[in-house]
C-alpha cells in the first residue's frame, strides 16, 4: 500500500543526503516511505494550522555535524515536530533532524517504530555520538522532559539545562546551533500534568489543557535560530568549567526566544 | 597453512573449509554430525571435540590455527548435552589448540551476545557488557561460552586469538537460527514491534571467518554484512507471512497453538534490535561484504 506524497515532499525527499538502501531504509532505520507521508501530514500543520515562520536557518549547516539545542514549551513536544518541519522545509538543501526521544517510548507498540522510522532514535548518549560522527542533524532539548512539564505561566522561561549536550558537543566537536520556538507553549497550555495518570500509561505525565485533553490549538509559532557556537575543549573537563558553557548556551537561548516570542506578536 | 574446523558439518563451518582449501590452505574438521558430500582435500573426522579421540586428530595434524564453530545454537533444545557443548567443548578446543602448538584461534560466537531491551543502543561495539540475559536463559549459554573464550586472552598470552561475534547468517542452505524461523508456516512476530535485523550472507559469514584466521586476527570483533533491515521486510523478502501476536500472548507460549514452536527467538529479540558496529573488524582485515541484505534474504528465498 503507498500512502500519498505530497509532489513538495517528494521533491525535498529526493534532495535529502542520507544513505537509503534497496528497500528505502538507511543504516539508523529511517524509512523512506514513512519520511514521506509524515512529512505530507506535517505540511499542513506545519503551514497553516500553527502558522510557523522560521528566522536565521541560514546558521544551519546546509552539511555535516551540528546539533541544533533549544528550548521545549507546550506540554507535549510539537516543537520538536516542526523544528524537524523547519530543517526540512525551509532549509535548502533540506536536512533531516534527528532527536532524541524519551526511553519510554521506544517500548510502546507501533511508537517505537515510528520514531524510529521518522529518524528519531532513542535518547542514549551512544546514539547521539554515533549520529554526529555520521555526520547527521541532533536535535536537542537540554531541558529534557521537565521542559515539556512547564505550565503555561511558564512558557517563556527555561528551567535547568542538562549538561551532557555541551559535553556531546565538545567530545565530537559539533558546533551548537541554538534556537528559540515560541508559541507552542500557547498551543498546549497545560495547567496541571497529571503524573499518576501518566506512569499508568507508561509516561512520565500526561499535560492536561483547559479543554482537557492536550490537542493543540492553533497558535502561530515563530522559530528563531541564532548563529552557530564552536567550543573548544574536549568533553573531559571539569563540571565547573562545562556549566560556565552550559550557561553561556543557555544565555543565547533566552535571548532568541524574547526574539522569537516579540516576533511572533508583531505579526 | 594447517587450519582445523571444529564444527565443521555445520552450514558456516562447510562454507568456512570449503573458502580455505580453494585459498590453498591444507584443512581437516571435526564434526559429531556427518558432512557426506565433503571434497577430497577436506579430511572430516566423525568425532565429538570434547572426546579423547578428538585430541589424536590435534596431535597429528598439528594445525597451525584453529576455527571453532562447534556451539550451539539450536535454542529450543535446551538440555544438558548443549550447556556442556558449549562451555566444556570450547574449553576442549582451546586446550587441545594450545597443547599441540596451533598460534591462532577463531572463536565464532553470536552477535545476540549483546541482547536485545528498549534501551539497548543501535550499533553495539566490542566493549559493551551483556544485557538483558535473563530474559532469554538459553542465550545465557552463549554469552558464558563467549566470556569464557576470552579467557584465552590470559590463559594462553602466546596465542592469537579472534573472537567473532557473528550477525545472523542467512543463506541458500536455510540453515540456521535465523533461517528455522523464517521457515515456520506463519512467521509468529511481536504486534506493534518492528526491530532491525542485521543478516549476512553465509558466504560472507565464511568469508569473514577465513579472513580472521588468515590475518591471525587478535581481539574481539563484531562481524556483520549489509546494513539491517525491519524484521517485517526481511519475512516478505523471504516471501513468508508475518503472524503479529500481542507480545504476552507469545510470552505464555500461546504461539504454539496450531504453530510450530518458536526456535528460540525470545519475545525481546522480536521486539527490539540487536545492531552490531562491524568497523573495527572490517578495519582489521579488509572485509566487505559481497550481497547486500536484499540479495542475502532473497538467496534464502529461493534456495540459490
Amino acid at each position: 500500500m503507498r500512502t500519498p506524497v505530497l509532489p513538495e515532499v517528494d521533491r525535498r525527499l529526493r534532495r535529502l543526503e542520507l544513505r537509503f538502501g534497496p528497500l528505502g531504509f538507511d543504516p539508523f532505520g529511517v524509512s523512506r516511505d514513512q519520511l514521506g507521508w509524515s512529512f505530507s501530514l506535517l505540511w499542513p500543520f506545519y503551514r497553516w494550522y500553527f502558522r510557523t515562520r522560521v528566522h536565521g536557518q541560514e546558521n544551519i549547516p546546509t552539511r555535516g555535524r551540528a546539533m541544533l539545542v533549544g528550548n521545549h514549551s507546550g506540554g507535549i513536544p510539537i516543537d520538536a515536530l516542526l523544528v524537524i518541519a523547519a530543517a526540512f522545509f525551509d532549509l535548502e538543501p533540506p536536512r533531516l533532524a534527528h532527536g532524541m526521544v524519551d526511553k519510554f517510548v521506544a517500548a510502546i507498540p507501533f511508537v517505537g517504530d515510528l520514531a524510529r522510522g521518522f529518524g528519531q532514535l532513542t535518547g542514549l548518549p551512544e546514539h547521539a555520538v554515533r549520529l554526529l560522527e555520521d555526520e547527521q542533524l541532533l536535535l536537542v532539548f537540554p531541558e529534557g522532559a521537565r521542559g515539556t512539564a512547564k505550565l503555561y505561566p511558564d512558557r517563556l522561561g527555561l528551567v535547568d539545562f542538562g549538561t551532557g549536550f555541551v559535553r556531546l558537543a565538545l567530545q565530537t566537536k559539533s558546533p551548537i546551533v541554538p534556537f528559540a520556538c515560541a508559541g507552542t507553549g500557547d498551543a498546549v497550555p497545560s495547567v496541571l500534568n497529571a503524573e499518576r495518570l501518566g506512569r499508568l500509561l507508561g509516561a512520565p505525565y500526561i499535560p492536561i489543557t483547559p479543554w482537557g485533553l492536550p490537542l493543540p490549538r492553533p497558535a502561530r509559532v515563530d522559530i528563531v535560530f541564532g548563529e552557530a557556537m564552536t567550543l573548544s575543549g574536549t568533553g573531559a573537563e571539569e563540571d565547573e568549567v562545562i556549566e560556565r558553557e552550559v550557561a553561556s548556551v543557555r544565555a543565547r537561548i533566552e535571548a532568541l526566544l524574547e526574539e522569537a516570542e516579540r516576533r511572533r506578536r508583531e505579526r | 597453512m594447517r587450519v582445523l574446523v571444529a564444527g565443521i558439518a555445520g552450514k558456516l563451518g562447510r562454507l568456512t573449509a570449503l573458502r580455505l582449501a580453494a585459498a590453498g590452505h591444507e584443512v581437516e574438521g571435526l564434526d559429531r554430525r556427518p558432512w557426506r558430500d565433503a571434497p577430497r582435500e577436506v579430511r572430516v573426522h566423525a568425532l565429538d571435540v570434547r572426546k579423547r579421540p578428538a585430541e589424536d586428530v590435534f596431535r597429528r595434524f598439528r594445525p597451525e590455527a584453529v576455527v571453532h564453530l562447534a556451539t550451539v545454537a539450536q535454542l529450543s533444545l535446551r538440555t544438558e548435552d548443549q550447556l556442556r557443548q558449549n562451555l566444556a567443548g570450547t574449553r576442549a578446543v582451546f586446550d587441545a589448540a594450545h597443547r599441540h602448538g596451533a598460534s591462532r584461534v577463531v572463536f565464532v560466537g553470536r552477535h545476540t551476545y549483546y541482547g536485545a531491551a528498549p534501551d539497548s543502543p543501535l550499533y553495539h561495539t566490542e566493549d559493551e557488557p551483556p544485557v538483558e540475559v535473563g530474559s532469554l536463559p538459553q542465550l545465557a549459554d552463549l554469552v558464558a561460552a563467549d566470556l569464557y573464550a576470552a579467557s584465552a586472552f590470559w590463559r594462553f598470552p602466546g596465542m592469537r586469538v579472534a573472537i567473532l561475534r557473528v550477525a545472523y547468517a542467512l543463506g541458500p542452505s536455510r540453515r540456521g537460527l535465523l533461517a528455522s524461523y523464517l521457515s515456520l508456516p506463519r512467521v509468529p512476530t511481536v504486534l506493534g514491534y518492528d526491530p532491525l535485523v542485521q543478516v549476512v550472507h553465509e558466504e560472507d559469514a565464511a568469508e569473514a571467518v577465513a579472513l580472521a584466521a588468515e590475518k591471525g586476527l587478535h581481539g574481539v570483533f563484531n562481524v556483520a554484512g549489509p546494513p539491517p533491515l525491519p524484521l517485517s521486510k526481511v519475512i516478505s523478502a523471504a516471501g513468508r507471512k508475518a503472524l503479529p501476536l500481542p507480545a504476552p500472548l507469545l510470552r505464555l507460549g500461546l504461539a504454539r497453538v496450531g504453530l510450530a514452536p518458536l526456535p528460540g527467538l525470545a519475545a525481546a529479540h522480536l521486539q527490539y534490535p540487536v545492531v552490531v558496529d562491524d568497523r573495527p573488524f572490517r578495519r582489521a582485515t579488509g572485509f566487505e561484504p559481497r550481497y547486500d541484505a536484499l540479495a542475502t534474504v532473497e538467496s534464502f528465498r529461493h534456495g540459490v
